[in-house]
């Protein structure tokens, strides 16, 4: 079996664990594919995970997995890997999937791979790609015995479409701890503001320091809107207090894989490239045509950014509307 | 209260790393104090100003780390230890982690543990979980900020950075947690640090020391490496007449593509 951990944020699943259902199947053969939902909403998310290709689903909805702690999702994971005959378990590689399998790569004592753009089995091993010295190399990582524990790029991977079709058990499962067991308590939570966050958007629009200054996003700003995109920024601007560390792509920002990148006013910094150099389609928009970030792009525009960029969204406001 | 905080040494980020023989290489670029562990030390450093008595730093790894060790200390450290055996030549974080826990066990006041977010070059993101598993510690990961830090009270309040917002929640001591970028501005070492630090004298461990017997293979490997396929040729550049012509022509191009 092989046990998909899906991440419920607030009763809605990310897409990041669909995509990795449709991994899990293409590498469990005859095996059957199971998704471990916890917290809010659970039943209803087991039946979306059968709909996109799982056969069965471990729900459980717990008051203990209301707020995000590490330890009830790895202790419980732990539990249905020993109880079942899982082989691998996977989730999508992000903040809190790195953390959950991660806890559970101790207590099961298995490798764990983190942040798969390709996966495959070998006989009894598990093997993946992974980029590797902040994208400038792709490691081939082996796990040569079960259990394999995988967590997958997210957009990395296809995401398979639900069928409504399909059915399969879902059975409710009890915590493994329970509160009194949980010694991390949460006592606050501030909701990021209602952009729409790097990590999920098909589309970012990204200002450098090209924009000169904090007014200089609006227009960054207005396009990544007209596309319903995100806005990204480089290292330059967030230390220069031009816009929140939450908005930065790089080594040491977030790594994003879009299918659309606008980069405006950014050279192209190899620690820059290092959090987008994966996107689908890369644009830049620079003054200067030796611009490094020339070479990673798709298209390029030589161009002060502040004509360029209010007249692409007025070229898109009249395409999409 | 002891805070022990770790690193490790990672090819300067600017580096050119290539494939030679199937081992990564990065030319004479040096090898630095891993990027993201600026802020783990001088969040250990800071924390003296709420209690902490001493700052250790520990690192694994080879010969090159006392580098890091170095560079740590200079920024202000009290003392250090190095864990470093053939054993760990050739491991994954989880074996990693075994042999820093078996370190942080070495001494018997430790109230935290710091960790950076990832290290950039093995881009893991999970010893710090690990570690804080195998203490059988909390562990907090991506923490933004330390709201409080109760050396009399034994607990710790931080903010944690996850998908969607900030997260603020309170541990019992001794934790384990990891930190982002956003949560202090790494100093400069000093001239009297570099020079303390060039004289420090500390243990190095091998695992036998540290009671580490037990079966430290890796569990994953690392079968090949390679430099990812380059993209062909530069950019296409759009460079039609007008300002607005050339929008025209780039949001056809986009749309085309049909990643809008
Ligand atoms: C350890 C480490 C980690 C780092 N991590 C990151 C990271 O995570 N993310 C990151 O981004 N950087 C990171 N950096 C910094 C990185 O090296 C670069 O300094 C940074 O990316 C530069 O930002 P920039 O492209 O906005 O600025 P610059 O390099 O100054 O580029 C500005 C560009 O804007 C162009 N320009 C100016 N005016 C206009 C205009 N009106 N119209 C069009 N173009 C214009 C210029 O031609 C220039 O190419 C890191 C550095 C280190 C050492
Ligand atoms: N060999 C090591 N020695 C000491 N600390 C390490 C070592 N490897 C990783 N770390 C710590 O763990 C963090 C996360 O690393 P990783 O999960 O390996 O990417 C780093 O920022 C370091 O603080």
């Amino acid at each position: 079996m092989i046990l998909v951990w899906i991440e419920n944020s607030g009763g809605q699943a990310l897409s990041v664990s669909w995509e990795t259902i449709g991994v899990a199947r293409s590498l469990a053969g005859d095996a059957p594919v199971a998704a471990a939902v916890f917290g809010p909403d659970a039943a209803a998310i087991g039946e979306q995970a059968i709909a996109r290709g799982a056969d069965q689903a471990f729900v459980c909805d717990h008051e203990t997995f209301t707020a995000y702690r590490v330890d009830p999702h790895a202790s419980l994971l732990a539990e249905l890997a020993q109880a079942h005959e899982v082989t691998t378990v996977m989730a999508g590689a992000t903040t809190r999937g790195t953390d959950v399998l991660g806890a559970l790569s101790v207590d099961l004592d298995a490798g764990l791979i983190t942040d798969a753009v390709e996966a495959s089995t070998e006989g009894d091993s598990l093997v993946a790609k992974r980029p590797v010295f902040s994208g400038k190399l792709v490691a081939t990582v082996t796990s040569p015995a079960a259990p394999h524990l995988l967590t997958i790029r997210g957009r990395a991977f296809p995401q398979p479409e639900p069928d409504e079709s399909r059915s399969g058990e879902v059975t409710a499962v009890d915590p493994a701890l329970s509160e009194d067991e949980i010694p991390v308590k949460e006592t606050g939570f501030e909701a990021a503001s209602g952009e729409i966050s790097l990590a999920d958007a098909a589309i970012i629009v990204s200002g450098g320091r090209g924009v000169g200054g904090p007014e200089g996003f609006e227009p960054i700003r207005e396009l990544a809107a007209v596309l319903g995109g995100a806005v990204g920024a480089s290292r330059a601007t967030v230390d220069a207090g031009w816009i929140p560390y939450e908005h930065q792509v790089g080594q040491t920002g977030k790594v994003v894989s879009p299918d659309l990148y606008i980069a405006a006013g950014i050279s192209g910094a190899v620690q820059h490239q290092a959090g987008m150099r994966t996107s689908k389609v890369i644009v830049a928009i620079n003054k200067d045509p030796d611009a490094p970030i020339f070479k990673l792009a798709h298209y390029g525009i030589v161009g002060d950014l502040f004509d360029y960029v209010p007249a692409l969204s007025e070229a898109f406001k009249k395409r999409l509307t | 209260m002891r805070v022990i905080v770790c690193t490790k040494e990672t090819p300067d980020t600017a580096a050119a790393v290539d494939v030679v023989e199937g081992k990564a290489t990065w030319g004479d670029a040096p090898l630095v104090i891993n990027p993201w562990d600026e802020y783990t030390v001088q969040e250990g450093i800071n924390l003296k100003e709420q209690g902490a008595s001493t700052v250790t730093v520990l690192a694994l790894g080879g010969e090159d780390t006392r580098e890091a060790i170095k560079h740590a200390l200079a920024m202000g450290c009290d003392d250090a230890a190095l864990i470093a055996d053939e054993a760990f030549a050739q491991v994954d974080s989880l074996t990693v982690a075994k042999g820093l826990a078996g370190g942080v066990r070495q001494f018997d006041d430790v109230g935290l543990v710091i960790t950076g977010k990832m290290t950039t070059d093995a881009n893991g993101g999970a010893l710090p979980v690990q570690l804080g598993r195998l203490l059988g510690w909390p562990t907090v990961t991506y923490v933004a900020k330390i709201q409080s830090f109760d050396v009399d009270g034994k607990s710790i309040t931080v903010e944690r950075l996850v998908e969607g917002g900030r997260q603020i929640v309170t541990a019992p001591l001794p934790a384990v947690i990891s930190v982002v970028k956003e949560i202090n501005e790494p100093g400069y070492p000093s001239f009297m640090g570099i020079r303390k630090a060039a004289r420090a004298q500390y243990p190095t461990w091998s695992a036998a020391d540290l009671g580490l017997d037990a079966d430290l293979s890796a569990k994953v490997d690392w079968t090949n490496l390679e430099k990812p396929p380059v993209k062909a040729g530069d950019a296409e550049i759009i460079s039609a007449g007008s300002v607005q012509e050339a929008a025209e022509q780039l949001a056809d191009k986009l749309m085309e593509e049909k990643v809008i």
